[in-house]
C-alpha cells in the first residue's frame, strides 16, 4: 500500500471521485491548473479535463453560492476556500442557504456540496493563515464539519463528505499536510513516510461521518481533540504519565457523542484540546454534554486547553498554540481529584 | 492656498409625503432600444441599449413586438389579473389575522406572468419574493398556494417558512428566502451545471433594484460572465426598497441595466409594465443563453404600488398618491386595452373573466380554511425536526424525545 502524506491522500480522494462520478466538479482559487496553493488539486485538471477542475474569481461568496447552484443542478460540486481565515465572505451562503435550503424547501432542494479549508496554526501564518473557526460552523444547524488528523483519515472522511447529501465544511489541518506535528516546535519536522496511518489505499474507501477514533486506550482520563491536536496529546498524556485514553472525533458535526460518553464513564475524568480560542468554542458545548451525561461519574472538573481569547498572534506562535506541556498540565491538574 | 471644505452627498427622493409625485428624474425614451439587435449580435455592439428602454405597448410598429398569438396574450392577462385578486384577498386575510405576513406584488405582475410563459417548462427560476405571478402563469395549485400562506397542516412546506416564501420544484419555482440577493448566485451556479451537463435547460435568476448594491449581485455578474452562464439576470427596479429610493442603490449615477456593462455582457432596460416588451426581451435573452452566448442583464423598470410588505405603511415615506402618477402605467390595465384595441378582447369579457377569477379563489381559500388559516391548523410538530439533515443525526431524536413527539 502507498505512503502518502495528507496533501497526496486528499489528492487521492479527488481523483477517485472526478474518475468515478461525473457529477463531481473540483474548483476554487488557484486550484485549476496550478494545483492549489497547498498543491492539493495538483494535477487533476491535466488528469481530467479543465471542466472537472478550473480556477474561480477571488470571490468566496461567488464560489459558494455558485457551488450551491450546481449542486442543486444534480451536481457534487467540491469548493476549496483557500484558507480557511478567508471562508468568511461565503458565510451567509453557507448558514442563510447550503444549510437551509432542505428544511425551506420542504425537502424539494437541497446543496450536497463539499467546501474544504485549510485552518488552523503552526505555520507562523498569522493573523490571516492560522484561525480554527470550526465553532461557527459546529453552531450551525444543517451542516456538518469534518476535520482529519491523519492520511487515511484524509482521504476516507473526504470521499464519505463529497458522498453525503448534506453539505459538508471540510478543515484540513493545514500543519499536518506533510506530516505529524505533536506541538514540539523546536524538534526536527517529521514526515508522513512509514508512518501506519499515511498507509493510504489508492482506491475508493469511505471513513463515515459522525464515528470517532479511539486513538489509545486509557483508564484514568479521557482526552477529547481532532485534527492537529491530537498529534499534541499524543505528546502530552506521554509527558504527563498520565493514562488517559485519546479520542480523535474526526467530524465535529455529527458528532460520535456515545464514544464520548463511554470514553468518560469508564475514566471519569475529561480534558478538552483545541486551538480555537476557549470561549464559545467548540469544547464549551463538549464540556456542557459531557457534564450532563457523565456528571455522577466526574471525579474531577472538565479541564478546556485552548488557544487563548485573542486573535491569533504572529510573534506569539508558541505563546498562543497550546502544545503538549499545557496539556500535561491539564491532566496532572484532573488527576488531583478523585 | 486654502483648500474648499468637502461636503458629503446624501440621495434624497424627488417627493416625500404631502410632495407632488415626479418622476422626471428618470428617462422613458426608447433611445438606442428602438431597434432590436439580433440576439446573435456581439456585446461590443449593444452597449448603447441599457440607456434605452425596450417598449411595445403604446408604440406603434415597436421592433420588438413579439407578435403573440391572441390567446397567449388572454391567458398571461388572465394570470396577472388572477395574481392581483390573489394578492389583494391574501392582503386583506392579514387585517383579518387568517395569514402571519404578507407581500403583494401589485403593479409588477407583468414580469413574473411573462417570463413564466416566455420560457421552457423545464428552465429553472432564482425568484424573489415579488414574482408569486410565475406560480399562477403556470398553474400551481391555488388552495396549495392558501395551504403555505396559511402554514396548515397541508402547507407544502410543512410550516417552516414565512407565508410567499414558497418553493415550487415541479414549477421551476427554486426556494425562496428572506436574505436579499443570496439566490443570484445559485441561478448561476445552475447554469454552468446545466452547461457543464450538455443540458439545454437555462436559469432565470432575479433580485429587486435595492439588492444590486449587495455583494452577492456582483459575484453572480462575475461567475455568470467569466463561465458565460446560460442564464438571464433580472433586475425589477420597483424604485423602492421599504423606504429607500432607488437613488441610495446608485439610480441616480446611472441605469441598473448599465451595471452589466463592466461585466462584459448584454444589459436590457425594459419598461417591466409591458406585458409584450418583458416577453420580447426575455426570448431575446434566452436566444442567446440556448446558444452559448452567456448570460443577459435585464433591468425591468416598474414601480411598486403596494407596500413592502403587510408590516409597512408607505405614506410614512413617499406621496400617498405617487403610483397613480407612475409614467408606465398599469400592466394589466395596458395589456388589456391593448387587447380590446385589437379586437381580441373586450370589456365583457374581462368582467366576466374576473368573476370567475374571483369565485375560483373564494373556492380555494374556503377549501384551505376548511383546513385551517393560520394558527387554527398546523403541521405535525414532529416536521420542525425533519429536513435540516437528510438524516436526522442524535440531537433530533433527544430533542424530540424532550418534546415528548
Amino acid at each position: 500500500m502507498p505512503s502518502m502524506n495528507m496533501i497526496q491522500a486528499l489528492n487521492s480522494a479527488l481523483d477517485v471521485k472526478l474518475a468515478d462520478d461525473p457529477r463531481t466538479l473540483v474548483f476554487g482559487e488557484d486550484v485549476g491548473y496550478f494545483g492549489g496553493v497547498f498543491r492539493v488539486t495538483e494535477g487533476l485538471q491535466a488528469k481530467h479535463g479543465t471542466k472537472r477542475c478550473f480556477d474561480t474569481p477571488l470571490s468566496e461568496g461567488g464560489i459558494i453560492a455558485t457551488a450551491i447552484g450546481m449542486g442543486v443542478y444534480g451536481l457534487r460540486p467540491v469548493a476549496e476556500i483557500q484558507f480557511a481565515d478567508y471562508i468568511l465572505p461565503a458565510f451567509d451562503q453557507i448558514v442563510s442557504e447550503a444549510a437551509r435550503l432542505r428544511y425551506r424547501s420542504g425537502g424539494e432542494f437541497w446543496a450536497p456540496i463539499t467546501i474544504r479549508s485549510p485552518y488552523g496554526g503552526g505555520i507562523f501564518g498569522g493573523q490571516t493563515h492560522s484561525q480554527s473557526p470550526e465553532a461557527l460552523f459546529a453552531h450551525v444547524v444543517g451542516i456538518k464539519t469534518v476535520i482529519p488528523s491523519t492520511p487515511y483519515d484524509a482521504k476516507g472522511l473526504l470521499i464519505a463528505a463529497i458522498e453525503e447529501d448534506d453539505p459538508v465544511i471540510f478543515f484540513e489541518p493545514k500543519r499536518l499536510y506533510n506530516g505529524p506535528f505533536d506541538g514540539r516546535h523546536d524538534q526536527a519536522l517529521r514526515t508522513w513516510a512509514g508512518l501506519p496511518e499515511a498507509e493510504v489505499p489508492e482506491g475508493h474507501y469511505k471513513i463515515p461521518l459522525g464515528k470517532a477514533a479511539v486513538v489509545r486506550e486509557g483508564a484514568e482520563a479521557t482526552v477529547l481533540a481532532y485534527g492537529t491536536m491530537v498529534h499534541v496529546a499524543k505528546a502530552g498524556i506521554a509527558d504527563s504519565g498520565v493514562d488517559a485514553e485519546l479520542i480523535d472525533l474526526r467530524s465535529i458535526v455529527p458528532l460520535d457523542i456515545e464514544t464520548v460518553t463511554a470514553s468518560v464513564q469508564k475514566t471519569g475524568r475529561c480534558v478538552i484540546l483545541h486551538e480555537a480560542s476557549r470561549f464559545g468554542g467548540y469544547g464549551a458545548e463538549l464540556s456542557a454534554l459531557v457534564q450532563e451525561r457523565c456528571f455522577w461519574m466526574l471525579k474531577s472538573p472538565i479541564e478546556r486547553v485552548c488557544g487563548w481569547d485573542t486573535p491569533y498572534p504572529h510573534a506569539f506562535e508558541w505563546d498562543y498554540f497550546p502544545g503538549p506541556a499545557r496539556l500535561a498540565r491539564a491532566l496532572l491538574k484532573v488527576m488531583e481529584n478523585s | 492656498m486654502k483648500k474648499p471644505p468637502l461636503s458629503l452627498y446624501i440621495p434624497q427622493p424627488p417627493a416625500r409625503p404631502g410632495d407632488k409625485a415626479r418622476f422626471d428624474h428618470l428617462s422613458f425614451d426608447l433611445g438606442a432600444a428602438a431597434r432590436m439587435p439580433d440576439w446573435r449580435t456581439p456585446e461590443t455592439e449593444l452597449r448603447d441599449l441599457p440607456y434605452g428602454l425596450v417598449r411595445v405597448l403604446g408604440v406603434e410598429g415597436s421592433a420588438w413586438d413579439p407578435h403573440l398569438a391572441p390567446e397567449v396574450m388572454r391567458k398571461g392577462l388572465r394570470a396577472m389579473v388572477q395574481t392581483r385578486l390573489f394578492e389583494d384577498r391574501f392582503f386583506r386575510a392579514h387585517r383579518q389575522g387568517k395569514v402571519s405576513f404578507f407581500m403583494k406584488s401589485t403593479g409588477e405582475e407583468a414580469i413574473g406572468v411573462a417570463q413564466s410563459m416566455a420560457l421552457e417548462p423545464s428552465d429553472m427560476c432564482f425568484p424573489t419574493y415579488r414574482v408569486q405571478g410565475w406560480l399562477l402563469a403556470r398553474g400551481y395549485p391555488l388552495e396549495k398556494m392558501i395551504n403555505q400562506l396559511y402554514s396548515n397542516e397541508r402547507d407544502p412546506l410543512h410550516g417552516r417558512q414565512l407565508p410567499v416564501l414558497y418553493s415550487a420544484r415541479d414549477y421551476g419555482f427554486y426556494s425562496l428566502s428572506g436574505n436579499l440577493g443570496s439566490r443570484f448566485g445559485h441561478a448561476v451556479g445552475w447554469a454552468m451545471a446545466s452547461a457543464y451537463s450538455g443540458d439545454t435547460r437555462i436559469a432565470l435568476g432575479y433580485v429587486g433594484e435595492g439588492t444590486t448594491a449587495e455583494g452577492a449581485f456582483h459575484e453572480a455578474l462575475t461567475f455568470a460572465s467569466v463561465y458565460r452562464a446560460p442564464v438571464i439576470l433580472a433586475v425589477t427596479n420597483n424604485q423602492w426598497a421599504i423606504s429607500t429610493f432607488a437613488g441610495v442603490a446608485g439610480a441616480e449615477r446611472t441605469t441598473f441595466a448599465a451595471k452589466a456593462l463592466a461585466y462584459g455582457i448584454p444589459g436590457l432596460r425594459v419598461d417591466g409594465n409591458d406585458f409584450l416588451a418583458i416577453w420580447s426581451a426575455t426570448c431575446w435573452a434566452a436566444s442567446r443563453a440556448r446558444a452559448n452566448l452567456g448570460p443577459t442583464l435585464i433591468e425591468f423598470v416598474t414601480y411598486r404600488v403596494a407596500g413592502h410588505s403587510t408590516s409597512d405603511d408607505p405614506t410614512r415615506y413617499r406621496p400617498k398618491d405617487e403610483g397613480e402618477h407612475w409614467p408606465l402605467g398599469d400592466p394589466v390595465e395596458r395589456l388589456k386595452d391593448h387587447l380590446i384595441a385589437a379586437g381580441h378582447w373586450t370589456a365583457e369579457r374581462q368582467e366576466q373573466m374576473e368573476a370567475e377569477l374571483f369565485d375560483e379563489l373564494r373556492e380555494a381559500q374556503k377549501a384551505a380554511e376548511m383546513v385551517g388559516s393560520f394558527g387554527k391548523s398546523k403541521p405535525p410538530v414532529s416536521e420542525m425536526f425533519n429536513d435540516v439533515f437528510k438524516d436526522p443525526d442524535w440531537r433530533v431524536t433527544e430533542q424530540r424525545r424532550e418534546l415528548g413527539i
